[in-house]
């Protein structure tokens, strides 16, 4: 697999005895859109956190064009053109959403050891971020401070500010959650839009999207990959749908015992 | 609420100079007539007391850029005051007398210390942060103590101010005055320039969410760094300017109790606005003031008021004046 984008082997991480990474290997092929799925503690979280460098592996390589960038820190990896959107938005307080989407385009324009121009006046920064916002659906939505915004726009403008870094390569975690159906569909179409511009790794708990969305599927359990394959092969492996059942029997579960309580 | 409702399309971010309201005009204003008022009634206290006020009100606004808009919360800026009087001080007593060496020295050298502590303190976070910057605050502080030569814990007096070829003479009081004002002014508008700088929101991103910071391609760290030295040497000059007015250095300078009244000033003022520093300088040195008249123990009524502030108004004086929504 030469011509993957992104190629993971042998990704381990432990905590103590705990081991949500267990020897993950993986391919990513260029332009695809491959959705990791699997139940809670499945160890998505830890390959989100190894991939984007947050959290250092116990062994194996993250190879990404070739290039090696296990070690690399979170910043350099997003200069390379690895970019994510977080599960929990995290996005600039204070700020209107053409600024913080400004700011990650800033990121890629250079240095930012400019001390006197007003950045926010900036042409240079500011066209592509209304770009970025405009993709997403939020032109109109640019000068708004984001705490006047809802949940589901801001989900979106997550995705925004990881389009304004141009990357080549985008890490989704979990980007439905806690979008109501409507807003979820939405997302799918802005998501498919995407498809074939870039490269998508889709973490979601989402069943409908992840097989409205996935050219590939890879399902975790307990740190280790238990199926991979084309949507439809891995629909009608036994693991796979036991993994996703399992967890929508706990979902059920829970559910009843709250009932009951 | 529906798209395109809000008109503010820049909203969020600081204007630069103009003053936001009227109490800002009139403040300066105030300040501006001082040495008149000074001279009409012949009352040279008030001259030093608000000279006095413009210099804190400088070092406040050197914190207010890495505590207002970066997030730092250093507690060892005093530190600065006393670098920067230290190097006018010593330099003095050792026959260099010209202002052109001394307060560049004391720049430089505040910058330098701002660079040692921050390469280590900025590693780390929250209170650690705190404890590390107060700690190398304390040791500038027994170093100073160690200073035989230099007056020890006794301080040294300081026979001429600063030299500067006959052109300034700071031993003018009113000269000297308006020379702190106008470098007050132009330190507000420096760090009002570099807060909406790119270099600025990377400084305001990293104290917003650094972690975001980072995932979009940020090494927040040297951001972080150089503005810690930008501020470490303006608070060094207002160390500078304070040897010169009080013509005396001391470790008392650099008492962390020093440290916490400049983080005072600029929590009163209001944390991350442009004229913050200066307001909240100008409140807590004249409620000392007054209060040490009418009472022995100022602190008594200075630190509900400040309890008040801090429970009740985000945005400090300043943005209880202008309405600041706290973002």
């Amino acid at each position: 697999m030469a011509e993957a984008l992104l190629q993971i082997e042998d990704l381990t991480k432990r905590f103590g005895g705990v081991v949500p990474a267990d020897a993950i290997t993986l391919a990513i092929a260029p332009g695809e859109v491959h959705a990791v799925i699997g139940p809670n503690g499945a160890g998505k979280t830890t390959l989100i956190g190894l991939l984007s460098g947050e959290l250092a592996p116990w062994q194996g390589h993250i190879r990404f064009d070739g290039a090696d960038i296990t070690r690399l820190p979170v910043y350099r990896r997003s200069q390379l053109g690895l970019a994510r959107s977080f599960q929990i938005t995290s996005l600039f307080r204070g700020f209107t959403a053409l600024d913080n989407v400004a700011l990650a385009v800033q990121a890629h324009r250079g240095h930012s050891f400019r001390f006197w121009r007003d950045a926010r006046g900036e042409d240079e920064l500011r066209k592509p971020a209304l770009a970025a916002l405009a993709r997403v659906g939020l032109a109109g939505r640019a000068g708004v401070r984001i705490e006047r915004l809802s949940h589901g726009e801001l989900r979106q403008l997550e995705i925004a500010m990881a389009l304004a870094t141009q990357p080549r390569r985008l890490l989704l975690d979990e980007p439905m959650a806690g979008l109501g159906s409507e807003e979820s569909a939405q997302m799918v179409r802005l998501l498919r839009e995407l498809k074939g511009s870039m490269t998508i790794l889709l973490v979601e708990h989402d069943m409908e999207a992840v097989f409205a969305l996935a050219d590939r599927i890879t399902v975790m359990v307990y740190g280790r990959i238990i199926a991979s394959g084309d949507p439809l092969a891995v629909r009608a492996d036994t693991a796979g749908r036991q993994a996703y059942l399992g967890e929508k029997d706990d979902k059920e579960n829970a559910g009843r015992e709250g009932r009951h309580a | 609420m529906t798209a395109s409702a809000d008109p503010s399309f820049d909203a969020g971010r600081e204007p630069l100079l103009a003053p936001r309201t009227a109490v800002t005009v009139v403040l300066l204003a105030v300040l501006a007539l001082v040495p008149v008022y000074a001279m009409l009634s012949g009352d040279g206290f008030a001259l030093t007391l608000f000279t006095r006020v413009l210099i804190l009100a400088l070092g406040a606004v050197s914190l207010n850029l890495i505590m207002g808009y970066g997030g730092m919360v250093s507690f060892g800026h005093a530190a600065y005051l006393g670098i920067g009087g230290y190097a006018v001080g010593i330099l003095a007593k050792e026959g260099i007398g010209s202002g052109l060496v001394q307060w560049p020295v004391a720049i430089a050298v505040s910058a330098l210390y701002a660079l040692v502590v921050g390469a280590l303190s900025l590693r780390t976070r929250g209170v650690y942060f705190i404890m590390i910057t107060l700690a190398f605050a304390q040791m500038i502080y027994y170093v100073a103590i160690g200073l035989d030569r230099y007056g020890g814990d006794d301080g040294l007096t300081i026979y001429r101010r600063s030299q500067f070829g006959g052109v300034i003479d700071l031993n003018n009081k009113t000269l000297f005055y308006y020379l702190c004002f106008a470098l007050l002014l132009t330190s507000i508008y420096l760090v009002a320039r570099i807060v909406n700088s790119r270099f600025g929101l990377v400084i305001q991103g990293a104290r917003s969410n650094e972690r975001r910071m980072r995932a979009i391609g940020f090494p927040t760290f040297r951001y972080k760094l150089v503005c810690f030295v930008i501020a470490g040497a303006l608070c060094g000059l207002a160390g500078a300017l304070l040897a010169n007015l009080t013509n005396f250095i001391s470790p008392a300078l650099m008492h962390w109790t020093r440290s916490g009244d400049l983080i005072v000033m600029v929590v009163l003022g209001g944390l991350g606005t442009p004229f913050g520093p200066l307001i909240g300088a100008v409140a807590f040195l004249l409620l000392e003031e007054g209060l040490s008249r009418v009472t022995e123990y100022p602190d008594l009524i200075l630190g509900p008021i400040l309890l008040l502030v801090a429970i009740y108004v985000h945005g400090g004086i300043e943005g209880l004046l202008v309405g600041r929504r706290d973002g």
